[in-house]
């Protein structure tokens, strides 16, 4: 596996980058060849994104340089680092919902053709790579895996050199991602370099031909992915051993949560409604709730804190309904949640630790006499949540916009489990957090359980879920499939509980009427 | 009620004069909403346009150098806007708010001496034989190049917000600021245009009201008006064509009232002249509680600020 140095297609030498307060990147060098997969690995924050958007023109680098096939390669613009021959398929943030796929793959294309010949190419080109798209849909309308097609399709149109993928796994079932390694591979052969952004590890070992691994912005080692074990890897990635999280088996206590035939609309455009979802939750247990973005998470997640309600005895807990009660009474009823956006929905981004401990404490913890705010106690709490979730943050004083996406999820998970709940449900609790944080987090979780609590954990991340929780259920499309044991689950019943391959059966329409109504509504333009 | 006295036709005929002003303001409003960016600055926008197309009209004695006037002075004003909200992050709403306080106070000051002074007069586009037609040609052919030129206007808007790219570039920034500067996208100079082409139609919508409406200067000139292009906008639930049929509608209710007050009706003034606002209202009312279809339509990144280094 030497051939990277014959026939190098891009090669980054001793790249570095600043922001203000933190170095992103310093001193990076590595080489792509022609036709290869090469996976860039690291943790949140390793300055992996960074690096991708300085190749891609986002973001031009403080020192270094960039060779395109032994040419000097500095793009001032995506426009440029397009014309060179470079794509990019974005973690998030680069459709439209409601814009249509041709038109999202134009804006994504420096000189595309006329709508009607663009939808051809779209069908053509989709079909020939074994990603089916139908041009005229919302982008909205479509799934997580279907999304990312459309920005694969953008790509390809342009006949790219270099095809960079940041984290495209995050949001596809396991039988979708092997559809898009098949993509992958195929395209390879063709002759185009890919470059690969992941931490997912077996993912990297079974798809890359060689590694570069990225800690706090350096290049700390380079490895052919395949002759390393996953543990290997885990440990250069991170730079300390990891340990799985210790739980002990337990037998579940009395039932204290249980959702029974719960219906609920979503309040977003593009949401996902709850369609008669039920299930139990014991004393001692952790529930896992797996699911691809976008398949009814955040509405579940609505439903159980009291922000969308329903039917009183849609949500029984200890016994009692709370369907109908708002967060802070169920709170006080012994229900807390941790939501899966830390800033803006756990935590007000400009308010200080004192003031967001405060805000879910209050009820639980008593920080409240007669309508006045006890400052005291909220600081000596806030205090608490910091001593005991080791949150690194200056004091209780600091915005919880400045404590970096680890600390504040602690902080945010902690308030929530040291009002000692008799349940509390989590929606992506370790999503964007580093590999220590993480594990500190699900140990947590754990800990909180054994403690006498019941645990809801919904995630996108099949082996959090599978690390942490006792049982397993899956939403898909607004329902939840029915709980079974973690133990001994494989990754392909795991996947046909997700739903499969999402957009693979040809018929599969979802919110007609949207469509049509909006369809409707362009016509009347 | 007494309709007796209303005559169908020069009803008609007036009220597409008087839809000009607010279709020009909302269709401009319309292009900004589109790109992302709420100015609640058009009545500040639209007054600074009265007075300046005023003035301009009144020195050269030229009616058209007058609404070049016009669309400069929204320009501008709407510019300060930019600057706030596109460079200096100001919230969108206050900004847009203390532009219409500003407006009306600095076309008042502008607006000494020139009380009681008539304009330079905008006649009809001479249509020759078409004018004579009876009904049609009073309805169609009898109005100044303005009223067509509006009506251009919209066809415009709609013409490059769905067929060009230029259009699907505004409407991408609308919806997603951060996917349309991760493809590299100028978001706040798309914005800056948008924002002073609307200033623009606003400023060009108050000229025509001091120019050919009214047309005299009065302080307060627009009454308000631009608060009715405004809500036209969400009408229209952000489509150009039904621009069009909000303006005439709250043109035609304006100018109903006025025709009634004239023919003597029982139903006292004050509720008259209220009427277009009651009917704005309404139909915000209407339209937001109906929240599923309207908010479908509305750009998803409407007044949020953007900011590339976030």
């Amino acid at each position: 596996m030497s051939g990277e140095g014959s026939d190098v297609l891009l090669s980054v030498e001793g790249i570095s980058k600043t922001y203000p307060g933190v170095k992103a990147n310093e001193d990076v060098s590595f080489a792509i060849g022609a036709g290869r997969v090469h996976a860039l690995l690291g943790e949140n924050g390793a300055g992996k994104s960074t690096l991708v958007k300085m190749i891609y023109g986002l973001v031009r680098p403080d020192a270094g340089r960039m060779r395109m096939r032994g040419q000097d390669f500095a793009p001032q613009a995506p426009r440029e680092a397009r014309a060179a021959g470079v794509a990019m398929v974005f973690q998030h943030f680069s459709l439209f919902e409601a814009l249509n796929v041709a038109e999202n793959v134009a804006l994504g294309m420096d000189d595309p053709p006329p709508m009607r010949e663009l939808a051809a190419r779209i069908r053509a080109v989709s079909e020939g790579y074994g990603l089916p798209l139908d041009p005229g849909r919302l982008v909205g309308d479509l799934s997580a895996g279907e999304r990312q097609r459309v920005e694969i399709i953008r790509c390809l149109l342009q006949d790219p050199k270099l095809l960079i993928m940041d984290e495209p796994t995050s949001v596809l079932t396991p039988q979708e991602v092997q559809i898009l390694f098949g993509t992958l591979r195929q395209l390879a052969g063709e002759g185009t370099s890919i470059l690969y952004i992941s931490h997912k590890l077996e993912e990297i070992r079974s798809l890359c031909d060689g590694a570069t691994i990225l800690r706090r912005g350096r290049v700390v080692a380079s490895c052919t992915p395949r002759e390393k074990t996953a543990r290997e890897l885990a440990e250069m990635m991170v730079g300390a051993t990891l340990n799985a999280p210790a739980r002990k088996a337990k037998a579940p206590g009395p039932l204290r949560l249980a959702v029974r035939g719960l219906d609920a609309a979503s309040p977003s455009a593009f949401g996902t409604a709850l369609k008669d979802v039920s299930f139990e939750v014991r004393q001692g247990e952790i529930l896992g709730i797996g699911g691809v973005a976008g398949n009814g998470q955040d509405e579940l997640m609505l439903a159980l804190s009291g922000e969308l309600r329903g039917r009183p005895d849609s949500v029984m807990l200890n016994g009692a309904p709370v369907g109908d009660l708002g967060p802070d009474a169920r709170r006080r009823a012994g229900l807390v949640t941790g939501p899966e956006e830390r800033l803006g929905h756990a935590a007000c981004p400009d308010m200080s630790l004192t003031e967001n401990a405060l805000l879910t404490g209050a009820t639980r913890k008593g920080l409240t006499r007669r309508g006045f705010v006890d400052w005291r106690a909220a600081e000596s709490f806030a205090q608490e949540i910091i001593r005991t979730f080791d949150v690194r943050t200056p004091g209780t004083r600091t915005a919880a916009r400045a404590l970096s996406g680890g600390n504040l999820q602690k902080f945010v998970i902690g308030r929530e489990i040291l009002q000692a709940p008799d349940v509390i449900v989590v929606n992506q609790p370790t999503w964007g957090v580093d590999a220590a944080a993480a594990a500190f987090i699900r140990q947590a979780l754990l800990d909180r359980a054994a403690a006498g609590a019941a645990v809801v954990v919904i995630s996108q991340d099949i082996d959090e879920l599978l690390e942490v929780a006792d049982r397993f259920a899956a939403l898909n499309e607004g329902r939840l499939t029915a709980p079974v044991p973690t133990e001994g689950l494989t990754l392909d019943r795991i996947g046909m509980m997700l739903g499969g391959a999402h957009g693979m059966h040809s018929a599969d329409v979802h919110h007609t009427h949207e469509i049509v109504q909006s369809e409707a509504g362009h016509a009347g333009t | 009620m007494d309709f007796g006295a209303i005559n169908p036709v020069v009803l008609v005929a007036s009220l597409m004069v008087a839809a000009v002003p607010i279709m020009l303001a909302a269709i401009g409003e319309l292009v900004v909403e589109k790109a992302g960016v709420l100015n609640l600055g058009v009545e500040g926008m639209m007054i600074m346009g009265a007075i300046c197309g005023f003035i301009v009209a009144v020195r050269t004695g030229s009616p058209l150098a007058g609404f070049a006037g016009g669309a400069l002075g929204g320009a501008v004003l709407s510019a300060i806007f930019a600057f706030l909200t596109q460079f200096l992050l100001a919230n969108q709403v206050a900004t847009g708010l203390a532009l219409t306080l500003f407006g009306l106070g600095l076309s008042a000051l502008m607006g000494q001496g020139y009380n009681g002074i008539k304009p330079p007069v905008t006649g009809p586009v001479p249509f020759g034989p078409l004018a004579d037609i009876p009904v049609l040609g009073r309805i169609l052919f009898s109005h100044d190049w303005m009223v067509y030129g509006s009506v251009l206007v919209v066809a415009a808007v709609w013409w490059v917000l769905t067929r060009t790219r230029t259009g699907l570039i505004i409407r991408a920034v609308g919806e997603s600021h951060d996917a349309a500067h991760a493809l590299g996208y100028k978001v706040n100079r798309i914005r800056l245009g948008c924002i002073l082409f609307g200033g623009a139609m606003a400023g060009l919508g108050g000229a025509y009201i001091s120019l050919v409406r009214v047309p005299q200067w009065v302080d307060g000139i627009t009454a308000g008006a631009g608060w009715i292009a405004l809500a036209i906008v969400v009408f229209a639930s952000w489509k150009p064509w039904r621009v069009l049929v909000g303006a005439y509608l709250f043109g035609g209710i304006t100018v109903l009232q006025l025709n009634l007050q004239a023919a003597g009706s029982t139903i006292p003034v004050e509720y008259l002249s209220m009427s277009p606002y009651l009917v704005t209202i309404l139909v915000l009312v209407l339209m937001s509680s109906g929240r599923g279809r309207a908010g479908l339509n509305a750009p998803a990144a409407l007044g949020q600020n953007f900011h590339a280094a976030r």
